[in-house]
């Protein structure tokens, strides 16, 4: 396997969502949680501690009708890169129980080795990471509709989005029997990516151009993976987490919210962080 | 923390970390070892007991 | 009763007195247990932390416990490598306090982590590149060293130094404590600055992100630094706690105003060094990642600008002034403001480091987090305090933590000497040791 991974460029698998597309109907949050084995309460009303892989942000320009003007926000894991490799989460994990692949530049949480510190929600400005504080309880006979290809997660660990890494095990398995080489771009696809009747998400290699992602993105490598498209942006781009999850928008004050700058700065013009 | 489990590398992060950890907890036990065998034989030598230190 | 137990030349409270003492402390600790087991047994949703408030009140505790307990590595320090030797009259004490507080560190991190039973997993996938990974590694080797700082305290029992193994071995273990003390000092150098780089490293997010020396945050050196600084006051201010409880004058001033001094000094140039760095973050760090000030301590309904005066005016810089002058040093009470501004400062620091970078906004459309602990939450964090009462009892009522005591405290006579101290006699005492 390593001989075949030497030989193989490296992928960044990423997204980019488009949120003058999407609508907050909450499709993919839904989604996500039935694929990914997500548990669940019976009383789901606080929000800070409910786990949400995926999770809506609501957004709004801050103005009064009739300028008022809103924005749903999807917030997977940003699968964030930082500088080789050396994303917030995974450097300060004390058991190597989150590792960044440099095959496919997806953030992985292995649950079985987490013990739950919780430092690297700590270290996540997305807020992207969730601690079981409750051990899964699932209706009677539901269990029997959980996803074979996700391990349930126990009491005590700290879970996130994968990218619906298993997917990815799967068609990489299919190529294999195959006897191709990559995984083309319909194969693996995310479960919130198929879920959203606004076709909002779009999910690829962010290092093939010939992945739409790619080509709606068209990531700089020389500046810090940013977008050269205008409409795009990263959530808390200057911080320079490095992310792999792309947001798009014509709104102006949409493209502001997504990162914080001082009154006189102008939006999308950031200085480089000093790490 | 040992060069078998699988997540070991050997480079320089490892090496420096776990250098210090090691020459500390050599000093450690190699103090506490010495103590005691001196320990055993001041004992056997008779010496102690109360009313001197 | 206990009377053969109790160390020569010193008076103690009635046995009666002393049980009665033990239990009321002791259902305090009862109290911690249920808690702790609560904890166990049902989990972290026990407690009031969430998504947003992983790190609460139990890693400031930890935090702070651990800054406190640095007296016992810098009055070491002070005491066996640089050469301080009227400290020999405190360090037991100091010793003793730094045990209490990193073994109760150890207990909070054990009730802390969400699999308790896999914490061990720090140690055996270790991350290097995890600051907390060097403090699990630096603190546990540290409460080693306290340990073996302690046995000999132990084994000078009365009964127990009877044993002419334990003579001997306590003998030998004196003999190179100046070896422990060096390594103790190497390994708190690194676990107290890796405390302040947990937060340090967290470039996601401003509030407690620094820059630093190649792989150290400026948060690593000022959390050593302060811990150094910080930690004599607590020892001294525990010791005034203990004087005032006893009734009794236990250690010299020649020697409290020497480590309030050199405490004194530190605190001076680690207040100047904290206001530098407080200073380059709120005019370059933060504002180059697009935050301000204003952002921080505005828009919420706890934090404010009062918490950076605190930290940094009340309990830095007033405290610094008081005992760095020699007339207000002297002067008994404000010695004892110091003190515990000091400890209040120091404690705030952590708080500061911990929970406001919890709760502070990075996202901007995101709101503050504040939140409140469960009693759960407070009564585990009791536990050890009740813990650290109770060994202090026992160790000062069995063990000769003060060497001054029986000159300064003499039990032979009906009416005290020149001393200010408060003793009785005790005719069925053996006189004081040699």
């Amino acid at each position: 396997m390593k001989h075949e991974q030497n030989h193989t460029t490296p992928m960044r698998y990423g997204m980019a969502i488009d949120l003058d597309k999407c609508t907050g109907c909450g499709a993919c949050m839904t989604a996500c949680m039935a694929e990914n084995n997500v548990p669940f309460k019976e009383d789901e009303s606080d929000k800070l501690v409910s786990i949400t892989w995926m999770r809506i942000f609501e957004l709004n320009n801050g103005k009064a009708f009739p300028d008022t003007d809103i924005c749903y926000l999807p917030r997977p894991c940003q699968h964030c890169e930082g500088h080789g490799g050396h994303s917030p989460c995974v450097s300060v994990c004390p058991a190597t129980a989150t590792d960044y692949s440099q095959e496919t530049g997806i953030v992985s949480q292995i649950y079985t080795r987490c013990f739950g510190c919780r430092y690297c929600m700590g270290a996540c400005p997305y807020h992207a990471r969730y601690f079981n504080w409750w051990d899964p309880v699932w209706p009677d006979g539901m269990e029997k509709y959980l996803s074979p290809n996700v391990s349930v997660r126990m009491r005590g660990v700290v879970e996130k989005c994968s990218f619906c890494f298993h997917r990815y095990q799967l068609a990489k398995n299919q190529v294999y029997l195959d006897g191709e080489r990559k995984v083309p771009e319909a194969d693996y696809q995310t479960a919130c990516t198929q879920a959203c009747p606004a076709g909002a998400i779009v999910f690829g290699d962010l290092n093939n151009p010939e992945h739409q992602v790619h080509q709606i993105v068209k990531p700089d490598s020389e500046n810090g993976n940013k977008s050269r498209n205008p409409r795009a942006f990263r959530l808390l781009e200057r911080l320079g987490t490095n992310t792999k999850v792309y947001y798009l928008s014509n709104r102006e004050w949409v493209r502001r919210a997504g990162d914080n700058y001082l009154a006189h700065e102008k939006t999308g013009q950031v200085s480089k962080p000093h790490h | 923390m040992f060069p078998f489990s699988f997540e070991w590398l050997w480079d320089a992060g490892h090496i420096v970390f776990h250098g210090g950890l090691w020459y500390a907890l050599n000093i450690i036990g190699i103090g506490m070892t010495y103590c005691i065998i001196k320990a055993v034989i001041d004992t056997s030598k008779g010496k102690g007991g109360h009313g001197h230190h | 009763m206990d009377t053969a137990l109790i160390p020569k030349g010193v008076k103690r409270c009635p046995m009666w007195q002393f049980l009665l003492g033990l239990g009321i402390v002791g259902a305090v600790l009862l109290w911690g247990v249920y808690a702790m087991l609560l904890c166990w047994f049902k989990g972290l949703n026990q407690t009031n932390m969430n998504d947003y408030y992983g790190f609460a009140l139990w890693i400031w505790a930890d935090l702070a416990v651990i800054a406190l307990g640095g007296g016992a590595f810098f009055s070491g320090l002070l005491r066996y490598i640089i050469g301080k030797d009227e400290l020999k009259h405190i360090i037991n004490y100091a010793v003793l306090i730094g045990f209490i507080c990193y073994s109760s560190a150890l207990l909070i991190l054990a009730i802390d982590i969400g699999q308790p039973l896999r914490g061990w997993f720090i140690f055996w996938h270790a991350n290097v590149h995890s600051m907390l990974t060097e403090v699990a590694f630096c603190l546990s080797c540290y409460f080693a060293v306290l340990t073996i700082e302690y046995i000999p305290l132990i084994l000078e029992n009365r009964q127990l130094d009877k044993v002419p193994f334990f003579h001997n071995l306590s003998h030998n273990m004196h003999e190179i404590m100046a070896v422990f003390a060096a390594t103790g000092a190497f390994l708190s150098f690194f676990h107290q600055g890796s405390l302040g780089g947990v937060a340090g490293v967290l470039f996601g997010r401003p509030f407690a992100f620094r820059e630093g020396l190649l792989i150290w945050p400026w948060t690593f050196f000022l959390f050593t630094w302060s811990a150094a600084a910080y930690g004599p006051c607590f020892t001294l201010l525990i010791t005034w706690i203990t004087e005032k409880v006893t009734r009794k004058k236990l250690v010299k001033d020649n020697v409290i105003e020497l480590l309030a001094k050199i405490s004194g000094w530190m605190i001076f140039t680690y207040t100047i060094a904290k206001i530098c760095d407080t200073t380059r973050w709120a005019n370059i760090t933060a504002p180059g990642l697009g935050q301000n000030l204003a952002d921080f301590y505005t828009g919420n309904a706890f934090y404010g600008y009062w918490i950076l005066f605190a930290e940094i005016v009340l309990g830095g810089v007033v405290p610094a002034i008081i005992l760095i002058s020699a007339g207000l040093r002297k002067h008994p009470t404000w010695r004892v403001v110091a003190f515990f501004l000091g400890v209040m400062g120091v404690s705030l620091n952590r708080w500061v480091m911990v929970l406001q970078v919890m709760a502070v906004p990075i996202l901007p459309f995101d709101t503050w987090a504040l939140y409140y602990p469960s009693w759960q939450e407070v009564a585990t964090t009791l536990l050890p305090v009740a813990y650290g009462i109770i060994l202090i009892m026992i160790s000062y009522r069995y063990l000769p933590i003060f060497p001054q005591e029986a000159e300064l405290n003499p039990i032979e006579e009906e009416t005290s000497t020149a001393v200010e101290a408060h003793t009785k006699s005790a005719p069925d005492l053996e006189p004081a040791k040699a």
